[in-house]
C-alpha cells in the first residue's frame, strides 16, 4: 500500500518536472506580486512591515489557485484517473499522494524562497520567523482544501471560475490566522494563539479533505 | 463470474437501455457491439463502478461490486477510450507506473513486454511523440503484465494495425483458455473460435421510450 503511495507520487512529481514551466510559473507569479508591491506603494520600511503579512498570503493563496487547477486535470482527460479509481487501493490514500506532491511543488518552493521575501519587504528577524511558521502550517491547507474544490469541478469544461468560488471563502480563515500570527510578530506579541489554530486547520483538512476529494472525484467522473 | 442484473442507464434524462442482463463465465470472451451511441462505453462504465446504474446492480462472485471495491479491482482490468498514457513519461515509465499499482509481484521484465508489442528502440522517449496506434500500444502492454481475470477492453483495437490486432486476438484467446473473462467493445470483426466467443447487440430504444420509459 506504501508502495502505491509513492509509485503515484513519483509519478506526480516526474510529471511535473517534464513540464518544469509550470512548476515555475506559480512561483513566479508569487514572486512578481512581491516585488511589485514596494515599488507600487513605496519604499517606506515602516508601510511594508505593516502590509508585508497581507501581501504575503494573498499572494500566496493566489499562486496556490493558479496551479491547483491542473491538480486533476490531465488525470481525468487522458484516463489516469479512472485507473487510479480502479486500482485495488483506496482512493484517498491514492489522491492524498497528489495533493502532496502539488503541496511539495507550490507551497514548498514559496517556502524556500521566503528569506528572500523577507529582504524585499524588509522584515525583521522575528516576523520573518512568523512568517516561515504560518507558511509551513498553512500552504497544506491551501493544497488541501483546494483539491477538494478541483475534485468537484473537474468534470465541468470552465470550472476555473467555479473553482475559486468554492476555495476562497474556505481559505479565509487561513488568512486571517496567519496574517494574525505575523501582525502579532511585528509588534514583537507571541504569536502561539493564531499559529495554533493554523495548526488544528492544517491537520484538520490534511485527515479529512482525502476523504472528501475522493467522494468529489467519483461523482465528477460518473 | 461477473453478473449484471437488470440494469438501466439514463444519461442526461435519456434511457440508454434498460433491463439488461448479462452473465460474463470463465473462459468467455464477449463482444458488445451496436450503433454509436446506444451506450456500449455507458455499460463498461457501470460494470466496472466508474458509474452507479439508475436501476439494477452488478455482482463479482456473487457479491455486490460497491460493497466490496478492493475485491472486485483486484481481479479487474478495465481500458477506457482514454488509456491512462501520461504524455510526459515514456512507454517504460507508464508500464512501470501499472506494473508498480497493478501488478506488484510481476517479476518479468518490461523490456521484453514492450517488445512484444512492438515498441522496441521507443521505450525511453515521451509518449506524447508516439503515433495514436503507440500510444494505444504502451496502454496494451498492461494486458501481457496482467494476472487479473476478467478485462474489460473499451474499443482497444482503435488505432491498432492488422497485425496488432491479431497478436491481441490470440492473447484474448490464450486469457480464456486459463479461465479468464474478457468483454470488449469494437466495430471490427473478430477472427475468434466460437466455441468461447460471442456477441451482444445492443439496440436503441424506441424513440418514445427513450424519453418518456416507465418510471423515468
Amino acid at each position: 500500500m506504501s508502495n502505491a503511495f509513492y509509485q503515484v507520487l513519483r509519478r506526480e512529481l516526474l510529471t511535473a518536472f517534464r513540464r518544469i514551466a509550470d512548476v515555475f510559473n506559480p512561483l513566479w507569479f508569487f514572486i512578481i506580486v512581491i516585488t511589485l508591491f514596494p515599488l507600487g506603494v513605496g519604499p517606506e520600511p515602516q508601510l511594508l512591515m505593516r502590509i508585508a503579512p497581507g501581501i504575503i498570503w494573498v499572494a500566496a493563496l493566489l499562486s496556490s489557485l493558479l496551479s491547483l487547477e491542473r491538480l486533476f486535470k490531465d488525470d481525468f482527460s487522458d484516463g489516469g484517473l479512472e485507473q487510479l479509481m480502479l486500482s485495488p487501493y483506496p482512493l484517498p490514500l491514492l489522491v492524498t499522494a497528489k495533493m502532496i506532491a502539488h503541496w511539495l511543488l507550490t507551497g514548498l518552493p514559496i517556502i524556500l524562497i521566503s528569506p528572500l521575501i523577507a529582504v524585499l519587504l524588509s522584515l525583521d528577524l522575528t516576523t520573518y520567523w512568523a512568517v516561515l511558521l504560518t507558511l509551513l502550517i498553512g500552504t497544506p491547507v491551501l493544497s488541501f482544501i483546494g483539491a477538494i474544490g478541483v475534485a468537484l469541478t473537474v468534470g465541468l469544461r470552465k470550472g476555473g471560475i467555479i473553482l475559486s468560488l468554492i476555495m476562497l471563502p474556505l481559505c479565509i480563515p487561513v488568512l486571517i490566522f496567519s496574517t494574525m500570527a505575523i501582525d502579532a510578530a511585528s509588534f514583537n506579541q507571541s504569536f502561539v494563539g493564531p499559529l495554533a489554530i493554523l495548526g488544528a486547520m492544517s491537520i484538520a483538512s490534511i485527515t479529512l479533505a482525502p476523504f472528501a476529494v475522493a467522494a468529489a472525484l467519483r461523482v465528477s467522473v460518473s | 463470474m461477473l453478473e449484471a442484473k437488470s440494469l438501466s442507464c439514463v444519461r442526461e434524462d435519456r434511457l440508454l437501455f434498460e433491463d439488461l442482463n448479462l452473465t460474463v463465465a470463465p473462459g468467455q470472451i464477449i463482444q458488445v457491439e451496436g450503433p454509436n451511441g446506444v451506450g456500449k462505453t455507458s455499460l463498461f462504465r457501470l460494470l466496472v463502478g466508474l458509474m452507479s446504474p439508475y436501476h439494477g446492480q452488478v455482482f463479482w462472485q456473487g457479491q455486490a461490486i460497491l460493497d466490496d471495491r478492493e475485491r472486485f479491482q483486484r481481479a479487474l482490468l478495465y481500458l477506457g477510450h482514454h488509456s491512462g498514457v501520461k504524455p510526459e513519461l515514456s512507454a517504460l515509465e507508464n508500464v512501470y507506473f501499472y506494473q508498480q499499482m497493478f501488478e506488484p509481484d510481476f517479476q518479468g521484465d518490461l523490456y521484453a513486454i514492450l517488445a512484444q508489442v512492438g515498441l522496441v528502440g521507443l521505450e525511453d522517449i515521451p509518449a506524447a511523440q508516439l503515433s495514436a496506434g503507440q500510444q494505444r500500444r504502451v496502454a496494451l502492454a498492461r494486458l501481457w503484465i496482467s494476472t487479473a481475470t476478467l478485462w474489460i477492453l473499451d474499443e482497444p483495437f482503435t488505432a491498432i494495425d492488422k497485425n496488432g490486432v491479431k497478436v491481441l486476438e490470440q492473447l484474448f484467446v490464450e486469457h480464456a483458455k486459463r479461465g479468464g473473462m474478457i468483454l470488449l467493445t469494437t466495430h471490427q470483426d473478430l477472427a475468434l473460435p466460437s466455441d468461447a466467443f460471442s456477441k451482444l447487440t445492443m439496440v436503441k430504444p424506441e424513440l418514445d421510450r427513450m424519453y418518456s420509459g416507465d418510471g423515468l
